[in-house]
């Protein structure tokens, strides 16, 4: 099953990239042969096989709630590209 | 005069701790062999030039998060990242006293198997600059081979560390999945990443796995492993069952060079008192490699979704809106690889493809956990090249991410069960190191790291290139 076009900007759109012209003919083309290669998973028939989400056979572990300090602001705001005093600053949302 | 390209981390603690070297001066000589090799070899991408332990060196991939020291991954997208809090790796070396020597070259998040990928420039071979170290883990692999660490973190999503280790001719381990924290970690495919040792020889390695190993209350995917770890000490293999999957040493991808240094290591397993015999596993490698291409993906394309030029890291300087903000910002700052990764996987998770691609690749995973299985029940251990090549040339696989995503044909398959692997050199194809991936059950790297020893004494490989000799 090949992917188009069309297909290419709508996954690019749901990932939030945006992809050049010319970078959007050469990844169409190789994930047009990765999808090819992959698509081998659908060679066996694995009606009755459950799905793995976990190799380990754990159940969940719960651990008591301990508070602790929780990142100090400065830090929490360290890396910010841009700040506003105790916040992210962000450019405004589109029309 | 300390001779970095031979002393053993075992060795250097027991120098430090007669006292007959302090730790400063053990840092200092391998700052020395970095500034005298690493300008040909890049294996790191930041170096601590001051001492700051109070025990023995160490270098860690720069995937793992390092409280004031710049943590990139090897992407343009994290340039200038300074992560405030320590990964409880970093935090359990530290606490040791290990001192860090510095971050260690990467593929894009991890994301390679040649270390071409990193946005920072390439790592080469210490055996042969014109070729790869392997990946995504290359950095600390090649650092440990040109005795620029005596050993190092690395982390292990379908390969990285052992398929390294393999061509850089030492010892990588990739343990069982849930036995290291990933808190603090880059994150790339969160049911498969591992964090694990690389090392000179398999009691280093089996050294450095105890320090890092245990359950981690951060991490809520993290056991408490059921055994202490046990450095190897036996040099016969009597009582032991080694078991040879054909799909993964006939396989037509396997140079012969390399097939034979593994069946030489195969022949010397009888020889120790090893119980030698065939078996199949019919799925893993010709199945292992579609579906791993499908489930990483598809955790990548999620993990990746916080680089969005918000709180950390890049941000396109382009953008009017938010919305060009995050596209622009994600474009400019992830390279190739990312890309092509995050929109597979975007795919594979979307609607009306889920259940067709990464649902199937779901159930492929079981399909090869009970694979193995049932040859645990046989065998104690099973053995096959790591990487079917050799170091390959610079530039040869980048055209073509689909031949790239063989080299991790043979380490791919346990990585999907969750099982624990060891490559150890096993001798030269072509003047380059071949490596033997041992692959055990879940929690058995006791049994890995004496098979692994036993397997290094009787071998006698020689891990300093001979052009560094």
């Amino acid at each position: 099953m090949a992917i188009d076009r069309e297909q290419l900007l709508h996954v690019a759109h749901l990932a939030r990239l945006e992809l050049p012209e010319e970078e959007l003919e050469r990844l169409g083309a190789q994930l047009n042969d990765i999808l090819a290669a992959v698509s081998k998973v659908s060679e066996l028939d694995l009606a009755d096989v459950p799905p793995t989400s976990h190799p380990l056979d754990v159940v969940n572990v719960w651990d008591e709630d301990v508070p602790r300090p929780s990142l100090p602001v400065e830090d929490a705001l360290a890396n910010a590209p841009e700040r506003d005093g105790d916040a992210f600053r962000v450019p405004p949302a589109g029309s | 005069m300390i001779d970095t390209l031979r002393l053993t981390a075992e060795e250097a603690l027991g120098l430090v701790g007669r006292g007959e070297v302090s730790p400063a001066e053990l840092h200092e000589a391998y700052v020395a062999a970095i500034a005298a090799r690493d300008p040909e070899l890049h294996c790191y991408l930041r170096v601590l030039e001051e001492p700051n332990g109070t025990s023995i060196p160490i270098a860690l991939k720069d995937v793992i998060g390092t409280k004031g020291v710049e943590t990139t991954a090897g992407s343009k997208i994290l340039r200038g990242y300074v992560p405030v809090y320590d990964s409880t790796v970093a935090a359990r070396c530290k606490a040791r006293g290990l001192s860090l020597l510095g971050k260690t070259n990467t593929d894009e998040f991890a994301m390679g198997s040649s270390t071409e990928n990193s946005a920072y420039g390439p790592t080469r071979n210490p055996w042969d600059p014109s070729r790869v170290p392997g990946g995504s883990g290359g950095g600390s692999a090649a650092a440990v081979t040109a005795g620029l660490a005596p050993w190092a973190l690395g982390s292990d999503t379908g390969g990285s560390i052992k398929q390294p280790s393999a061509l850089c001719g030492n010892v990588g381990l990739r343990p069982t999945y849930g036995t290291v924290s990933r808190y603090g970690i880059v994150a790339f495919a969160s049911s498969l990443d591992q964090v694990g040792p690389v090392a000179r020889n398999v009691r280093d390695c089996a050294l450095l796995y105890s320090i890092i190993a245990g359950r981690d209350h951060c991490d809520s995917t993290t056991v408490e492993l059921p055994h202490a770890v046990e450095l190897p000490e036996a040099e016969d293999l009597k009582g032991l069952r080694v078991g040879v999957p054909r799909e993964f040493n006939e396989h037509e991808a396997i140079e012969p060079g390399v097939r034979d240094a593994v069946q030489r290591a195969i022949e010397l397993c009888r020889e120790l008192g090893a119980e030698v015999g065939e078996c199949s596993l019919p799925h893993a490698v010709e199945y292992g490699m579609p579906c791993y291409y499908l489930i990483a993906p598809a955790e990548a394309s999620s993990n990746l979704a916080r680089y969005d030029g918000v709180r950390y890291g890049y941000r396109s300087a382009r953008a009017a809106d938010r919305l060009e903000m995050y596209e622009r910002t994600r474009d400019e700052g992830f390279g190739d690889e990312p890309k092509r990764r995050i929109m597979v996987g975007t795919y594979a998770l979307s609607a009306g493809y889920y259940d067709a691609y990464y649902g199937q690749a779901q159930k492929v995973r079981t399909l090869l956990i009970r694979e193995h299985a049932e040859q645990f029940e046989r065998f104690d251990v099973l053995v096959s090249p790591t990487s079917p090549s050799v170091a390959f040339e610079l530039g040869a696989r980048t055209a073509d991410p689909l031949q790239m995503y063989l080299s991790d044909l043979l380490t791919i398959p346990s990585c999907l069960a969750g099982l624990p692997g060891l490559n150890v050199p096993c001798g030269l194809s072509e003047g380059l190191p071949v490596g033997l991936q041992l692959i055990g059950p879940q929690f058995a790297e006791n049994t890995l790291f004496r098979v692994g020893h036993a397997l290094e004494r009787a071998i006698g490989f020689d891990g300093v290139p001979e052009r560094l000799r």
